[in-house]
């Protein structure tokens, strides 16, 4: 399973890295961690002409924080949240998501970025962003952009980058000590891709709910950020009937998606468990 | 397009100058142009683990990086883990323990294993697990790969760091 | 020093770890790489292939009078359908290889094979084992008008009676999915062409080498000499690298034809589409229970999916026979009716799989004792008791005799060591809190290293079962083996080192043992079905016996002893109450040197034995406790014990690493692996990412107790042992599920038990999935 011959460059800037696509566009395919691209490569289900390398790009692998927010270089790689990358819950967040994305030598190479621009519905970063509130930041020979994350996700593997943008910062709203979250995720074996996943955060005031922030993935064409339920919650504490009333109602508000691992029900059935144990976990 | 270029690649501390399609992964530079069979294929799809090296100390499927890529980094693949004659503590464990029975998925393992030990020297047995859940192996239900990798573990915790 | 019994690490490991293995595709050297051209459907008439100007490609036309693969079995109920290995009318499964291009590399090849098109008139596919029996289902072969390619029956003459007098019938239909093998190496081979003598020497991944030979030198009209097959190391075979591929076929008739050297990897796509699945079966069983529990009789409709084509050499009847003769498994029972049927459908052929058809049918047993002992009132352990052979030999309903066995004291000493009461109350305790664990039992059968009888009485054509082995040792003392099986992870190079080296009195690093080259080694039939130890243990055994023989005697006459009072070990020869010794070595060079010393005794040592038993059953029991989430129908296996009697253990760290492997591979087949195809006949799972392989994460550590049972059918009192694993650890695995969701009543009877089918049914039970 050789795949099909391209062109190679791999350049030395960003300025470089942004001529090529503009030069190439529609024909060209951006090598970031190459673990979601090369396969369909070698499978022959995709036969980029041209391949822009940007693991030289060492400036987009970097991570900085302030008050307001965490800004992740895009080719920051998996690997690199194993350990928490901020203070506070959202680094501990990202930490605890990552371990459960593929394996060990996957998040070697695989980057944050990557991830987005790949847009499986079943990515573990995609829910972040999505749940979270990302803003995306693209750049290109035309200027800069910032995407927020309901814009940025359009469907299975579709974005809104241009053929010749390069996303290059995802910026993530920053956590007060006061958010706790929980992460559920359930796959068939150990770092397969998801069947069913729920990320909840909320900030908690003696108990009691004052902000929510919930999404769901590997369900749809996208990750969903469940806004009604989000509103749902404020103001209440984190019982179990609480619990259980929104988890049924996330499953109820979905179509999911079936295929060979799950069918609609079954994702269904997922969705309210993840959901609840999500929560269940914030409020521990 | 598509032409070839020459490129030089550091294996096992060793020079090698190959010329090579932008295309060929760095698994089949390895065993092809520079006659190092040891790495394997076993899916090209990047899920088994098979082709696993270490590049720059970290271990990765490289049948998911292309050759051209690996310029300028160390490769270390498993003809380059014995010292010499000495078997290195993880080939050992392998060899006492009955860690492989056709040997195929092997190498992967014995790389994936040197490098997250080189990384983290004391993980725990579950975190053990956990890594080598990265990696199949069809014949030997894990249980003697776990136990190697433990006992060669604790071995390399009591040695000067290679 | 005895060496058997003895965990001697392996001597195959030190290359192997240092990744000097050599794989066929590590001996690809400078062979031009062939590629197959596979159809992207199941089932249609060729209408034309379009060959890219100036490319070498080459169609089923061009292979016109190579002869198609056509294996045969004696009996009335057959019908043989030829494989041609390369179609020239009609596709009958997708990835069926329908042109082949030859170019400089693998890469080139496959940008080659993408400019060749095949133009097809599909038409629908029959893909499912019960459609295709369905009356007015389309004939997926002309020859079989009802796509029944082989159909067994038996009743014994008890059989109404016993119905007549049953308490209770339990009535089950069982099914289990499509599996694949998929040792994680593929297919391959590397096809050099000799210029100066035209001979072919082929270089492939397989487990059987001789038979390769045989198979391909028949099709294509050559004498076997003209053919030299090698399997070189071999990664994990497993069943599925015993039969005659048509690629192979077309691999040597390519070297001949272009008189170069050429070399074909598949790739994992075409290693799930086009070699060979295992294990999807439809079972239907009735068994009559006395009310205290005795199974007095089985009613069985068995029904095997066999694929596009019959594998070779063992034909399709492989599964469908085998269940029809083993079904009984270790129970006593004599009233039996049976049909087995071996049904032909537009999907990858079926070949043998690890435990064949004895997973599916131990699933069956093992279901119909648990269900009859709920229904009856009895316990799972009690209804076992009263059902179990303990009489040997026993004779079964189909006429197999089992010798002697521990079925009974295996499963008692298994469940003593889990101590069931304990963890009924911790089931009891995690049940209030919401928490689903079970346990689950199985007792089996594994019939092992059978010679010529067993696959004479299915009427084969071509009768494998024997090995005979070469023994030499040289002048200095060290032995070369020359055996007929082939090995593929076994471990054989040791433990038969070990073997020879009690015989002998010598140490196993002296003795090198050569396998898998047609040029060196006897005329034998390869590893498969728990075979090697015992037969080409067997006949190691022996020839090393006559060996020993000689070097006594000749130690004798040295000596000036009487033979019998000579013993060899330690790489010495004693003569027993005194003193005298002399070297083995020594011995050696005196029988190859002053043999004019020696009347009576010929010259050298060089020896061949031939063992062909009828074969022996290992037995074992297993145990598996588990924990259901009810609410995302996710299993964990928590535990697994296994109490397995194999005989007199060569290498038992050996022996442990096959029932461990095999336990690994019968939890995926009831938990993970499901090999899927659309109502088209389309593959759906061609990947590692579709497919599921357990990981280390899945499979828990595996207890073994071992018990000793020598049966006189064994002349190296080893029986079988590499397929028990897969046969047993299925039925324990999902009796377990059934035990944890007993609550909710329900029934599992078919696997594997994903998460989703566990889901769906406690959703229809009313288990909600939260709160």
């Amino acid at each position: 399973m050789k795949p099909a011959p391209f062109d190679y460059f791999r350049p030395t800037d960003v300025t470089e890295a942004l001529a090529l696509l503009a030069e190439h566009g529609d024909g060209c395919k951006i090598l970031a961690g190459g673990q979601s691209l090369v396969p369909a490569m070698n499978f022959r289900l995709v036969r980029p002409a041209i391949l822009v390398d940007i693991n030289d790009l060492d400036d987009l692998g970097s991570i900085r924080s302030d008050a307001a927010r965490l800004s992740i270089g895009a080719l920051t790689r998996h690997a690199a949240f194993h350990r928490p990358v901020a203070e506070g819950p959202l680094g501990l967040l990202l930490s605890k998501v990552a371990r459960h994305i593929a394996h060990y030598p996957i998040r070697q190479r695989g980057t944050f970025g990557g991830s987005l621009a790949h847009a499986d519905p079943a990515s573990e970063w995609c829910l972040v962003a999505t749940t979270l509130g990302a803003e995306m930041v693209a750049t290109s020979t035309r200027g800069e952009r910032s995407i927020g994350s309901p814009e940025f996700f359009k469907g299975t593997f579709s974005t809104a980058l241009a053929p010749d943008e390069l996303l290059v910062d995802i910026r993530l709203p920053a956590m007060s000590s006061d958010w706790h979250f929980g992460f559920y995720e359930f796959s068939r074996r150990a770092g397969d891709y998801a069947l069913g996943m729920a990320l909840a955060a909320v900030q908690l005031a003696d108990g009691v709910v004052r902000d929510a922030r919930l999404g769901i993935g590997a369900v749809a064409q996208r990750a969903i950020r469940l806004h009604a339920l989000e509103g749902q919650l404020i103001g209440e504490k984190l019982s179990a009937p609480t619990i259980d009333a929104v988890a049924r109602a996330a499953s109820a508000s979905i179509e999911p998606t079936g295929d060979i691992h799950a069918s609609p029900e079954y994702r269904r059935d997922l969705i309210a468990t993840a959901v609840r144990r999500a929560l269940a976990e914030a409020g521990a | 397009m598509a032409e070839r270029r020459s490129i030089i690649l550091n294996v096992n501390g060793r020079p090698h100058a190959v010329d090579v399609e932008p295309r060929r992964t760095l698994a089949d530079v390895l065993r092809e142009d520079c006659h190092l069979t040891g790495t394997h294929l076993g899916c090209e799809h990047g899920v088994c683990g098979a082709c696993t090296v270490l590049v720059d100390d970290k271990p990765i499927r490289s049948c998911l990086m292309f050759g051209v890529q690996a310029e300028g980094k160390a490769i270390r693949t498993v003809e380059g883990l014995a010292d010499g004659d000495s078997l290195h503590p993880l080939q050992r464990a392998f060899w006492e323990n009955h860690g492989l029975q056709c040997g195929f998925c092997t190498p992967g393992f014995l790389m994936l294993a040197a490098g997250a030990l080189q990384e983290n020297p004391d993980m725990s047995d579950d975190e053990i697990r956990d890594l080598l859940a990265s990696n199949l192996c069809r014949c030997t239900g894990y249980q003697n790969i776990i136990k190697a990798v433990r006992l060669a573990a604790a071995e390399m915790r009591t040695r000067p760091r290679e | 020093m005895n060496w058997i019994g003895r965990s001697l690490p392996r001597l195959e490991d030190p290359t192997l770890l240092r990744g000097g293995g050599s794989y066929v595709a590590d001996r690809i050297g400078k062979a031009a790489a062939v590629r197959f051209v596979r159809s992207p459907v199941a089932r249609g008439a060729i209408l034309n292939i379009e060959i890219p100007p100036g490319a070498i490609v080459f169609t089923g036309r061009d292979l016109a009078a190579v002869k198609p693969i056509r294996p045969i079995l004696h009996r009335p109920d057959y019908v043989a359908i030829g494989q041609p290995v390369l179609p020239v009318d009609r596709i009958s499964f997708a990835g069926q290889a329908v042109a082949v291009v030859v170019a400089d590399d693998a890469a080139a090849a496959e940008d080659l094979a993408d400019q060749v098109f095949v133009d097809i008139d599909a038409c629908d596919a029959i893909v499912d084992l019960e459609l295709a029996l369905k009356p007015g289902a389309a004939a997926v072969h002309p020859e079989a008008p009802s796509n029944v390619l082989v159909e067994g029956r038996l009743a014994t003459a008890d059989f109404d009676q016993a119905f007549a007098s049953a308490a209770e019938i339990v009535t089950l239909e069982l099914r289990s999915r499509r599996q694949s093998a998929a040792p994680l190496e593929g297919r391959g081979g590397v096809a050099a062409y000799d210029a100066a003598t035209g001979r072919v020497t082929l270089s492939a991944s397989v487990q059987m080498p001789h038979m390769l030979r045989t198979g391909i030198a028949d099709l294509l009209g050559i004498a076997e000499a003209e053919l030299r097959v090698i399997a070189p190391d071999v990664g994990g075979g497993f069943g599925q690298k015993m039969s005659l591929f048509p690629e192979y076929v077309v691999l040597v008739w390519l070297a001949r034809k272009l008189r170069r050297d050429v070399a074909w990897i598949e790739d994992r796509r075409e290693n799930f589409l086009a070699s060979a699945h295992g294990r999807d079966q439809a079972f239907t069983v009735r068994g009559a229970f006395a009310a205290d529990g005795r199974l007095l009789g089985l009613d069985a409709d068995l029904r095997s999916n066999v694929g596009a084509f019959s594998c070779y050499p063992v034909t399709c009847g492989v599964e469908p026979l085998m269940a029809l003769a083993e079904l009984s498994g270790p129970y006593n029972f004599q009233a039996y009716r049976v049909r087995s049927r071996g049904v032909t459908t537009n999907t990858c052929m079926m070949a043998p799989y690890r435990g064949v058809s004895r997973p599916m049918l131990t699933f069956t047993m093992e279901r119909l004792m648990d269900t009859a002992a709920r229904r009856l009132g009895l316990d799972a352990v009690e209804i076992r008791r009263r059902n179990l052979i303990d009489a040997f030999p026993h004779r079964s309903p189909t006429g197999l005799i089992y010798d002697e066995g521990s079925y009974k004291q295996a499963m008692e000493i298994a469940v003593e060591a889990v101590d069931l009461p304990a963890f009924r109350k911790q089931q009891q305790t995690l049940r209030a809190q919401g928490r689903y664990l079970g346990v689950g039992i199985s007792v089996f059968s594994e019939r092992t290293g059978y010679g010529t009888p067993a696959y004479a009485a299915r009427g084969m054509d071509i009768v494998p079962g024997y090995e005979i082995v070469d023994c030499t040792m040289d002048p200095s003392g060290h032995v070369e083996l020359r055996i007929g099986a082939s090995p593929h992870g076994q471990g054989l190079k040791t433990s038969l080192a070990q073997l020879v080296a009690d015989e002998l009195g010598i140490d196993p690093q002296h003795i090198r043992i050569i396998s898998g080259d047609t040029d060196a080694t006897p005329y034998g039939w390869g590893s498969f079905a728990s075979r090697s130890m015992v037969i080409a243990g067997g006949a190691s055994k022996l020839a090393a016996g006559k060996i020993a023989v000689k070097l006594k005697s000749i130690a004798a006459r040295l000596l000036e002893a009487d033979a019998d009072s000579v013993t060899l070990g330690d790489g010495w020869a004693r003569v027993s109450d005194s003193n005298q010794a002399i070297e083995i070595g020594a011995l050696a060079r005196a029988a190859y040197h002053r043999s004019h010393q020696f009347a009576g005794i010929t010259p050298g040592l060089h020896e061949n034995a031939v063992y062909d038993p009828g074969g022996t059953f290992s037995n074992a029991c297993h145990i598996a406790f588990v924990d259901v989430d009810i609410e995302t129908g996710g299993v964990t296996v928590d535990r697994f014990v296994v109490v397995e009697d194999a005989g007199v253990l060569i290498n038992p760290m050996i022996v442990d690493g096959q029932i461990a492997g095999g336990v690994a591979q019968g939890t995926a087949n009831a938990l993970y692996e499901e090999i899927i195809y659309d109502e088209a006949g389309n593959l759906l799972t061609a990947s590692f990412a579709d497919y599921l392989l357990p990981t280390a994460a899945e499979i828990p550590e595996i207890e073994i107790i071992h018990l000793e049972t020598v049966s006189p059918e064994s002349v190296t009192k080893a029986k079988g042992v590499g397929e028990g694993g897969a046969i047993g650890a299925p039925a324990a695995i999902i009796n377990a599920i059934v035990d944890a969701l007993a609550p909710f009543g329900i029934e599992i009877l078919e696997m594997p038990a994903t998460p989703q089918r566990i889901r769906d049914q406690l959703r229809r039970a009313g288990v909600v999935s939260h709160g």
